[in-house]
């Protein structure tokens, strides 16, 4: 079959194309969710409990419709369809159902004239909590069977056992995403008991089920459309405002826009989950490991989103990119009163990746050996089983690769100035150099590629060729990671002609993409994008009797044999593609089986410097190598890259949402510290280029990785300046000083 | 809601006696934050930007200078102290009235003026009067203000030593809120004054570690030990979701030792 | 209550609308969406617009307060064939992911370089440390900036 033009096209894979959304987003003029208006449009707001857990005694709407300028003011009593909606099991009331279970949970949804009028008609709502004890500890909740999934991993001899044994505690605090984009949608009734719907989500299609069963209307009344985001980074997986905009204008029959402000976007939305994970690695005194035990609780908070997805995620990666034949993990997912955890980048490896990682640095200290040289001497290769499910790894897995190049890039120069804004504390002038130390460590880590464990994970995607260019029909999500890009250049690639537009598509139009997460979209909708491309440029070939395909028509040995009008006389030529990657399987009871369809390594390593007696970090530098099968726009690897790492930063050294009795006591951008330009460092990388046996053109996902190892990386750096254990992250400056 | 915009200070006054309990607008970056998050909902609103006599720089500070001008400005420690203000865009609207009439722990204007010992000249239509800093800092966001009054300038001491210094220390390189500030300064003639914040209801000065330090004149590392020791005694932490009471304590003495380490030099 | 302001070159009279911030006024009142919305408190820049020849966070002006102001938003720097050489630098260099932050950081390093040509790499890091991006890691725009700068 011809795969490729005989001349390179322009803009096709392998260039740093330019985002076709590039400038919109430059001038303004780009609509995101919270941009759009309709004619006669009415503004939602919502009241949410104040405690993470309480009685709902009393809630009389009277007070707030008495408002001039009110429109409705709707609770679960209004939900007409199915009261309940969740991704994995429906187990969250679309409002409070008689007690809240989280803080923040909404309670009731007004609609009114103006933002001011619907924000004075909550606050009018009669409302009384009886406040409830809350369970907020996850070892409690575990004690109390509060368990939305227990995953376990057994594999190999059970009693295996060696000379050197490490153990080790570890804790992760709750990271958000904080999308720069708040939670925001328009629902627009269509006049005839439908509704369409423009809202903030990585999985138009998985919403829709949702959305249609609680509105008690039939799938096709309802069609969920892509707008706008402002990021995403795992926040939009789950539903946030969706149902209640649709309620608030089936109910009067107008537009209705819903946007949260910040404060509420923090509750509006699932997180990291926090974690404790205790540890066991033995080894023989050459360093091989010969067995890996692990506990591991992540707190999935009030209600199940993905928690069973990412308490999987943990427990099969628990052990990181490493040969070992023994290993048992027992990994829960408990339900407390906490806000809601669910989706981010990196997805339960996160959590794991830093206990492994950690494990392994101590491993190497106690064996007196360099931790570099311990990880490559137990690194994981292709053919190799995957020393948790057993998988036989059949991508390309260049663990020593990414381990020796990233160690191989240079480092920055010592400490040579005086200038705050390159010594811990920046501009706040609280350190001078005498009072620095530099550290350096090392974390290396393995992810899997999109959904696991028997889920039906598929992409569809529409190619249509026509006079006046191509048109890429999907309804993947575009979160700002440079989606639209990379599915012009493969489709340009895979045709041959250069002028391919991605028209973003709603429910009605075309099945689902999958979500936007999981580093899947390039390898599954932009497999779907190459399957139909390639299947109209044969039909092209055919239906003109050539051997290549150009914007001009069909050429045979070099001769344009038919014009593009000819070509498309009877109309375009189109085909529909539904792309699904290698089928995976449901663990057995022992966590075993072909539960991936891909995987990818990446290593980094991290310089600091640390101001030891303030307990202040400057991370002031990063490198990474990743296996990123092929590099499609290395301009857009490049800033996945670069944007992963600072988010790994963040969790190392300072975001962390503080939460006490279930309230998050930070939900503010003054208080959940995200990194600045200052506190950015240089990042420098290779990029490693060995093809995926299914992704386009071999292409690999690459949006996890640099989030997951960049943490534990810049871990041990600290630890490696200040030597203390430092067993926790975020990292605070009274972990460091001690007091 | 109303809003005068006067362009004077004598109209700035009279709007003021006329509502007495208008709310006093200057860069909006304390005041918007609560009307943006429905915490305030002011029915009357005087702004002063436009206000000439609260923008002077020479000698005294009026209350309308800006966070970017004194970044600029003549005074040392109030430039350190200035650059930390929030982000380019807070301190180019912020002022230093606005960080009195607000009057936070966390201002990160206050410590250089607790330190010199600067007075608050506050005017209404009836008159002016000055008070201490400690005197109008009545508590976490509490000042002594009086209704029809405004915050005219700071009136700084005509002695004002060459050795100052100010740091703070927060969790973020740039825009982040202090866990504990200082500002140390030191006379030719070896007397100090520490001043610290965000370690008790309001700015606070640590007068045993002065007096321990200014009887110093060529303090010893055992000195500045106990000068550090002193401060971290001194002040009066509180845990928060920003900081420990613990952390704020350890951190006020090193950062007070290291800025007057700085003073030394 | 009316006011009067210059908004990108245009004298305008509008009804400031209460308490309410620039920023909603520009957004809701104006139909000037470029500046965004992400904090309202002055903690991320997004919202940032060029009053009087300072750039400030427009959710922390009080839209009455504006009154007489010379303004000038994102929408204002481009005009419909030509991108402000900041905008172009950014688009070339891949400064822009989600493009949430983007008006505001290209609204503050406008006003950088009209101030400074040719700014050092600390001086675009700290003249930038107001806006936060939370896609790019902050690399790509500070490349495209220095490249900018002659750096």
């Amino acid at each position: 079959m011809t795969t490729t033009t005989g001349t390179r096209i322009r803009g096709g894979i392998g260039e740093s194309v330019k985002r076709p959304d590039g400038i919109p987003k430059l001038t303004g003029n780009f609509a995101y969710a919270s941009d759009l208006t309709a004619d006669g449009m009415l503004w939602g707001a919502t009241l949410r409990s104040p405690f993470a857990r309480a009685r709902l005694a009393r809630l009389d709407t009277a007070p707030a419709l008495a408002i001039p300028g009110v429109h409705a003011v709707l609770t679960q009593d209004d939900v007409p369809g199915r009261k309940t909606f969740g991704q994995i099991t429906p187990d969250q009331p679309v409002l409070v159902d008689g007690e809240a279970r989280f803080w923040g949970e909404p309670a009731a949804v007004v609609a009114a004239d103006d933002p001011e009028t619907a924000r004075l008609a909550v606050a009018a709502i009669d409302v009384e909590w009886e406040e409830l004890e809350p369970q907020v500890d996850m070892e409690e909740a575990l004690a109390n069977d509060e368990v939305f999934r227990y995953a376990p991993v057994r594999r190999g001899d059970q009693e295996a056992t060696g000379p050197v044994v490490v153990e080790g505690f570890y804790e992760i605090g709750m990271q958000d995403q904080a999308p720069l984009g708040t939670e925001a949608g328009l629902a627009i009734p269509d006049g005839e008991g439908g509704v369409d719907l423009w809202v903030t989500s990585q999985w138009t299609h998985e919403d829709h089920d949702q959305i249609w069963r609680s509105l008690n209307l039939a799938p096709g009344q309802v069609r969920q459309h892509p707008a706008g985001i402002g990021g995403a980074f795992g926040a939009r997986e789950d539903m946030s405002l969706h149902i209640h905009v649709c309620l608030l204008a089936l109910r009067t029959g107008r537009p209705v826009k819903m946007v949260y402000n910040r404060e509420e976007s923090f509750p509006g939305h699932v997180h990291r989950h926090p974690a404790r994970l205790w540890y066991r690695h033995i080894a023989r005194d050459d360093g091989t490991l010969v067995r890996v035990e692990a506990k591991m609780i992540l707190d999935g908070g009030a209600y199940m989103d993905t928690t069973p997805a990412v308490v999987g995620n943990a427990a099969y990666f628990a052990v990181g990119p490493y040969r070992v034949d023994s290993v048992l993990v027992d990994a829960y997912g408990v339900r407390t009163n906490n806000p809601p955890a669910g989706a981010m980048r990196g997805f339960g490896v996160v959590q794991a990746c830093f206990a492994h990682e950690s494990q392994m640095d101590r491993l190497a200290a106690a064996l007196g050996m360099d931790p570099l040289e311990l990880r490559k001497h137990n690194a994981l290769a292709t053919g190799d089983p995957m020393s948790t499910t057993g998988q036989i790894i059949e991508t390309p897995l260049p663990t020593v690769d990414v381990i020796e190049q990233v160690a191989a890039l240079p480092m920055p120069p010592a400490l040579d100035t005086a200038d705050p804004l390159r010594l811990p504390g920046g501009t706040g002038l609280t350190t001078t150099p005498e009072y620095v130390t530099r550290g350096v460590g090392y974390a290396v880590s393995i992810k899997n590629i999109a959904f696991s464990e028997a889920f039906d994970d598929f992409s569809e995607a529409r190619v249509v060729l026509a006079p006046g260019g191509v048109e890429v029909h999907t309804a993947a999500v575009e979160v700002g990671q440079g989606m639209v890009t990379v599915l012009q250049q493969i489709a340009r690639t895979a045709l041959g002609v250069e002028q391919v537009a991605v028209i973003p598509t709603d429910t009605s139009e075309i099945g689902s993409a999958g979500s936007t997460s999981a580093s899947r979209q390039t390898q599954m909708t932009g497999g779907a994008v190459l399957e139909a491309a390639r299947a109209v440029r044969e039909k092209a070939l055919e239906r003109g009797g050539g051997d290549d395909l150009t914007s001009e028509g069909v050429w045979l040995a070099g001769e344009l044999v038919m014009s593009m009008d000819e070509l498309c006389a009877d109309g375009p030529i189109a085909h529909h593609a539904r792309f699904r990657h290698p089928p995976t399987e449901e663990p057995d009871a022992n966590g075993q089986g072909v539960l991936h369809a891909d995987f990818a390594v990446a290593a980094h390593r991290a310089v600091v410097d640390v101001d030891a007696e303030l307990g202040l970090v400057r991370v002031v530098q990063v490198d990474t190598a990743q296996d990123i099968g092929l590099a499609l726009n290395p301009q857009s690897v490049r800033g996945q890259i670069e944007g992963g790492i600072l988010q790994g930063v963040g969790l190392a050294v300072m975001e962390e949402l503080i939460v006490e009795r279930g309230i998050i006591r930070n939900a503010s951008f003054t208080d959940y510290l995200l990194p600045t330009f200052l506190d950015a460092p240089d990042v420098e990388m290779v990029l490693i280029e060995e093809p995926s046996p299914w992704g386009p053109f071999g292409a690999k996902g690459i949006g996890e990785p640099p989030t997951i190892s960049s943490t534990p990386a810049v871990a041990a750096a600290i630890r490696d300046a200040t030597g203390l254990e430092l067993n926790r992250v975020p990292i605070r400056p009274q972990d460091i000083t001690g007091t | 809601m109303d809003i005068d915009r006067p362009t004077d200070l004598d109209a700035a006054l009279d709007a003021l006696r006329q509502a007495p309990d208008a709310t006093l607008l200057a860069g909006g970056t304390d005041l918007m934050v609560e009307i943006n998050f429905g915490h305030k909902r002011p029915e009357h609103v005087i702004a002063l930007r436009r206000v000439e006599e609260l923008q002077e720089l020479n000698g005294a500070v009026g209350a309308g200078v800006t966070w970017a001008r004194l970044e600029a400005g003549p005074y040392r420690a109030l430039a350190q102290a200035a650059r930390t203000v929030g982000s380019p865009q807070i301190r180019a609207a912020g002022t230093l009235g606005g960080n009195l009439g607000t009057a936070s722990p966390a201002g990160d204007g206050l410590p250089f003026l607790a330190a010199l010992d600067a007075q608050i000249e506050l005017i209404s239509a009836a008159g002016a009067r000055r008070l201490p800093w400690d005197e109008f800092l009545t508590g976490p966001k509490l000042t002594a203000i009086a209704p029809g009054e405004l915050i005219h300038s700071v009136i700084l001491p005509e002695e004002i030593p060459e050795r100052q210094e100010f740091g703070k220390v927060g969790v973020r390189n740039a825009m982040v809120i202090s866990a504990v500030m200082a500002c140390v300064v030191r006379f030719d003639d070896g007397r100090t004054r520490v001043a610290v914040g965000s370690v008790g209801p309001t700015t606070l000065r640590a007068r045993r570690a002065e007096e321990m330090i200014s009887a110093e004149a060529d303090p010893s590392p055992a000195a500045l030990a106990e000068f550090q020791r002193l401060v971290a005694e001194e002040v009066r932490p509180i845990t928060d979701h920003r900081s420990t009471e613990q952390y704020r304590r350890h951190a006020a003495g090193v950062i007070a030792r290291r800025l007057l380490e700085r003073c030394l030099r | 209550m009316d006011i009067r302001f210059r908004l990108n070159g245009e004298d305008r009279a509008v009804d400031a609308g209460g308490t309410q911030s620039l920023l909603s006024l520009l957004r809701d009142g104006l139909g000037l969406p470029g500046s965004k919305n992400a904090c309202e408190q002055g903690e991320c820049g997004s919202c940032t617009v060029v009053m009087d020849g300072k750039a400030v966070c427009s959710c922390l002006v009080m839209a009455a307060d504006a009154d007489g102001a010379d303004l000038t938003t994102v929408e204002g720097l481009a005009n419909e064939d030509t991108l402000h050489a900041v905008q172009q630098a950014m688009l070339d260099g891949g400064g822009v992911q989600c493009g949430f932050c983007t008006p505001g950081f290209v609204v503050a390093a406008a006003h950088l370089f009209e101030s400074h040509p040719s700014p050092s790499t600390d001086e675009i890091r700290e003249a930038l440390s107001g806006n936060i991006c939370r896609c790019t890691g902050y690399g790509a725009i500070l490349r495209s900036l220095e490249k900018l700068a002659g750096r």
